[in-house]
Order: C-alpha cells, then structure tokens, then sequence
C-alpha cells in the first residue's frame, strides 16, 4: 500500500515548522519545541503520540487557532506567526478540513447540510465544491456515496440518529467538500470498531489521493500507520521535556 | 447570513425552550402594549366626555367633585344652587346658553338627570359632537324619558317603556317613585361617555315626582296623582349645577371670578378642561406605577430567554469547536449567539403584538360596555412602537451576554471540543 510521495521538489509543502517553541503563559514551561518538521503537498503522513504529547496543541498551532511567537509554522505557504487572527480563519475556512475524534457534527443540522457546511463560511471553497457536479449539494452526495453513504433516506437525518461510524463517515465527507490542500484528522478512528478503523482509514487516504490533498493523520494506534506514506513521532520531533 | 440560517436551525432544534421563551416575552409585550392602549385611550376618552362647555357652575366645594358629579356621575353634590341664582346667571349679557342640571334619584343603578331640552342641543363630547337620538324624540312632556345608548341595551328598553324611578343613587332603592312612571320616548346614540349610562327627564319631572316628598321620605297622607300634578307650577326650587356656554371666549376668566364673587349665595365656576387635566394628574401616578410594573414584567421575560440561553450555552460548547474548525470567526460564533437572542426578542414581540389584537378583537365590545372605553385595535401608535423597539433594544442588549459567553468559550477553546 505504501508509496512514494507524488510530489515535485520546488512544490510549496503543505506544512512547513521550523525553530518552533510554544507555551501557554510566559511563566509556564514550554510544551512544545519542533526543530523541524514538514508535510509535503499532497503527502499523507501518520502522525503518532500518545496523549499528552502535545499533538491536540501542534494540530491548533498548525489549524491556526493559536499562534506561537518563536519560530515558524507556515501552512500551504502562508506563514500562521504572521498573519492575523481572521486571516487564520480564512485561511483555515478556505483550505482545510478537520475531522476530530467524535462528535463531529452539528446536531442540529441534516446529514447533507452538515457535509455543506464549509460551503457556508468560504466562498473559495463553495466555488470549488461546484465545479465537478454542478451544485453544493451533489457534491456533498457525491462525496457521501464515495464514503458508502449514498442511501438516499440518510442524508435528511440529523447527526444523532447515525451510528458513530457514519458520523466519522459524514466529517471526513465535510473536511473534503471543497477540495481543501490540507486535511487533518486527530485521532478520527478511536471511537470506532477494530473492523470499522481499517476500512475508515482506506476511505480517507483513497480520498485525498483522489481530491490531490495532503493529509495529516494524528493517532495513537500504529496498527493503522502502514496505509500511510510516511510515519513520524512527534515524541521525537518535540524536544520539549513536558508536553500536554 | 449563514450564521442567521444555522441560528434559526439551532433555535429550531429546540423548539420547545424556544417556543416558551417567545411564548414568555409574547405574553410581557402584550402586557405592556395592552396597559399603554388602555392609557392612552382611558385620557382621549376621558377628555372627549365633554367640549364646548366654558364653565360648569355648582354650589362652593372642591372644583374636582364638581366635575366627578356634573359630568361623570360619580359622587354626590354637596348643596345646591338656588333657581334664582341660576336664571340670574342665565340672563347675564356674557352668557350664551346654560343647561342646568339635577341629580339625586337613579333608575336600576342608572342615574336620573334632570335637564332641559337646551340640553340636547348644547351638550357636546368628543370633537365638538351633538347628542344624537337614534330612535324616538327629546321629551315634551313631564314624564318623558330619554335614555342613553347604555341603559337602553343594559336593560333592553324600547320605546314606550314604562319605568319608576327610585329615589337616591344605588342599585337597590326602597325608596321608588311609584306613583308616577315614566316613559321612554327616545333613546340616544352611543357616545362612549357617561351619557350613554344617564336617563335624562325633564326638571318639571323631577320636581313632580318630589312635590309630595320631604326630607327624602314621602309625606304621609299627602299622596298627589300624577294627573294633580301636572296642575302644579312645577318650576325648581334649586338645581345640582349648570352649563355655561360664552357668547366670546375672551370672557370666560372674567365670568368665572364674577360667579366665584357671586354675592347671593356661594358658588364655584371651573373650567372643565383644565379640571379634567387636575383629575387626570391625579390618576396619573397609579397609571404610570402600572406600566413600570408591565415594563418589569417584560424585564422578566427577557430573562427567562438570559436563562435558557445561558443554559445552552455550556453544552454547545462543542458545537462552537466545530463552527470554529469548519472557518468560523470568533465574531460569526458572537453573531450566532446574538442572532438568536434577537429572532427570540423579535418572534416574541411580533406574538405579543397579535395577542393583543386577538384580545382587543375578543374583549373590545365588552370594554366598551362597562367603561364606555372605546380601544381601537391597529395600527399601534408611535408610541407603541417606540416600546416594541425598546424591548427589541434590551432582548439585544440581554443577548450581548450569553453571545460574549459563547465568543469567550471559542476563543479559549478553539478547536478543542470540551464535554
């Protein structure tokens, strides 16, 4: 399954940290200090840590939630220590897809309107959702069918009424709409099934390779890190001695 | 837009809450409008019971108790003016017209008046209206009646009645003018003042019907019929108040000191606008205590919607991790939290607004009946709608709290989803 990145040499990565150090309050130890890291465009890297390893704060650095004011964390070149807070928004809005744990998704939104939902806050990305079905929508169903959703009843439920798979099932489905450059997923198959975590992660990395996205994939269960074309640990990148 | 579509989305997911959140403010704005309309309406319409009248004259005592029993029969006179005293007025070179007045006998809770035919013609309300029949005549005769709009429905009178009139004002008299019955010969159109609740007589019908009594008591062994009586002068001796119209307006403070001077007996002339603008500032601190207290009640119902939205508000928590992942700004997350606020001001409002035309539209004639409160339904007035804005104006200033709240959450936790 594994392969080698399709990547060009002078191709703008889609994370690139160098000389980071962030910490909460200037009185209180640092949690994170990143040398160097980068994420090719259009690689999918298995990110492993346990908890406590700073990865839920290295995903917000990189998300652009928080900013840290050493060093340099530039995503699909643009470089987060400069750029403010809303432009970081936009930036986020426009050109990435999350997908977190569980609970994903708005309860009270359908299964379709919560696909969509990136469509609502980035125009960029709406244009771009348009472009290979026509329409918002059949995009999202598009996208859904891919994923196996493409009962035609589900996708006027609300979030609840799905089982925690379709749920992980449906935000993958949102962080793709729009074709993003950047996915990032923290830890997405734990609440999952053994058998459901296998075929979650082929569906995932079979979509960003289609849709050209990289793909960040932070999790704690190695069983899962040969569908992957790359392995890190952030234990060893961070020399920060305590994380979390 | 985006944002106001998910609020409206997320209000709908709750529907219950938010329907008694509207529900509570609606209930609170209807309050508040309904006690504004009645305020406001009560004054026009306490104004409008009578115009044209310079001067009302009575015996000396307070000019507010005058007015409360010359022209909302309410209270009793406390002496009588000397019919000498009122055709002497009457003659004076500034006066115009009078028509006197005679109260103190009642017909089923109604008040009798005593009054001349001057007074169909000179007696005006509202915006310088006559006194209209809508059936029948004025009276000629001594035992004619005229009755107001009011007491001809009450009672359901027509034409031809014949009705015996007691003597003093309460609803149960034991006292009853038996002897000599009157009959209805005409009935008024409604006016909405207390006209509408007067049985009007002529005050050769009042005299006939007291020549036999004394002290408030028939006198014994002295019964005259009514067909005696007609052969009697049947002239006043005194009368409760007087009307006065002015041939030039100029004169009337002249008038007034004269008659206040007035050497044959004490006397007191008021100006009926500006005593009915004394009484009305009378009332006016229990009408003001009234709306501060609906304006606290919709104070009450804003924070009920504090309340439930505060409530939301920590388990949405994870909610805003989401919109804020999805390219939320902190400010759109703000401007959710504020939107709903304001579509629940504004749903409650627009509620309380048809609750109050259902209630005007329900409750109206009856108003009418028993006050003579004439409450017009739509549109609101400026006023009102200077209300309405207000309680849109605090469900906004209310929201900035929990929508502060929500912003706070998703600046400090930003992606993180907290449980």
């Amino acid at each position: 399954m594994t392969k080698a990145p399709a990547v060009e040499a002078d191709a703008i990565p889609a994370i690139a940290i160098g000389g980071l150090r962030f910490r909460w309050r200037p009185d209180r130890p640092w949690v994170l200090d990143i040398p160097a890291f980068a994420l090719a465009a259009g690689e999918r890297l298995f990110l492993a840590g346990p908890s406590g390893s700073g990865k839920s704060t290295l995903l917000a650095l990189i998300a652009g939630i928080h900013r840290t004011t050493e060093g340099r964390v530039a995503v699909l070149g643009a470089d987060l220590t400069s750029l403010s807070g809303s432009a970081r928004d936009r930036l986020r809005a426009d050109r990435l897809g999350v997908i977190f744990q569980m609970f994903n998704l708005l309860p009270y939104l359908s299964v379709l309107e919560n696909v969509t939902l990136p469509c609502r806050f980035s125009a960029a990305r709406r244009a771009r959702a348009i472009v290979p079905t026509g329409s918002v929508q059949a995009e999202a169903r598009r996208l859904l069918a891919h994923l196996g959703l493409d009962d035609p009843g589900l996708e006027r439920r609300t979030a609840a009424e799905l089982s925690v798979g379709q749920q992980q099932r449906v935000a993958a489905a949102r962080a793709l709409i729009g074709r993003p450059e950047l996915i990032i997923a923290d830890e997405p198959t734990s609440a999952l099934d053994a058998d459901r975590r296998l075929d979650f992660v082929e569906l995932l990395r079979r979509e960003c390779e289609s849709a050209d996205a990289a793909l960040l994939f932070v999790s704690h269960d190695r069983s899962l890190a040969g569908h992957f074309d790359r392995v890190a640990e952030l234990p060893a990148l961070n020399a920060a001695p305590f994380a979390g | 837009m985006a944002i106001l579509t998910l609020a409206g989305k997320s209000l709908w997911s709750r529907r219950l809450t938010s329907a008694l959140v509207v529900l509570a403010i609606a209930l609170s704005v209807t309050l508040l409008l309904g006690v504004e309309r009645l305020r406001t309406q009560a004054r026009a319409s306490f104004a409008n019971t009578l115009s044209g009248t310079d001067l009302i004259v009575g015996a000396r005592g307070g000019p507010i108790n005058l007015l409360l029993y010359s022209v909302f029969r309410i209270g009793d006179p406390t002496n009588n003016v000397n019919w000498t005293s009122y055709r002497t007025l009457a003659a004076h070179p500034q006066v115009a017209w009078t028509v006197p007045l005679s109260l103190g006998d009642s017909h089923r809770g109604f008040r009798v008046l005593g009054t001349s035919r001057d007074y169909f013609q000179h007696y005006r309300y509202g915006r310088n209206q006559p006194l209209r029949l809508a059936e029948g005549r004025e009276f000629e005769d001594v035992f004619d009646a005229v009755l107001g709009a009011e007491v001809a429905d009450r009672l359901g009178y027509r034409l031809d009645q014949s009705i015996v009139i007691a003597h003093g004002a309460g609803e149960v008299s034991f006292a009853l003018h038996d002897d000599k019955p009157f009959r209805v010969v005409g009935v008024l159109a409604r006016t909405g003042t207390p006209v509408d609740q007067t049985m009007h007589v002529s005050l050769e019908g009042i005299e006939a019907i007291h020549v036999d009594w004394r002290g408030g008591a028939p006198v014994p062994g002295m019964r005259l019929s009514a067909e005696q009586v007609r052969q009697l002068d049947l002239t006043p001796k005194t009368i409760t108040a007087f009307l006065v119209g002015l041939k030039s307006k100029t004169a009337i403070f002249r008038l007034q000191r004269e008659i206040n001077e007035f050497s044959a007996e004490p006397l007191l002339a008021i100006l009926p606008g500006l005593t009915l603008q004394q009484l009305w500032d009378l009332m006016g601190l229990a009408e003001n205590a009234l709306l501060v207290v609906s304006g606290l009640v919709v104070l009450v119902g804003l924070t009920v919607m504090l309340a439930a939205l505060l409530t939301g508000l920590n388990e949405r928590r994870r909610e805003m991790a989401i919109l804020r992942a999805v390219g939320a700004r902190p400010g759109q997350i703000f401007a959710l939290v504020l939107g709903e606020s304001l579509t629940l001001a504004l749903a409650g409002a627009a509620l309380g607004v048809l609750l109050l035309q259902g209630a005007l539209l329900l409750a109206g004639p009856a108003l009418q009946a028993r006050l003579g409160l004439a409450i017009a339904g739509w549109p609101p007035s400026g006023h009102e709608l200077a209300l309405l804005a207000g309680v849109l104006g605090c469900g906004a200033l209310a929201g900035l709290f929990p929508a502060w709240r929500a912003y706070r959450y998703s600046v400090a936790d930003g992606m993180t989803i907290r449980i």
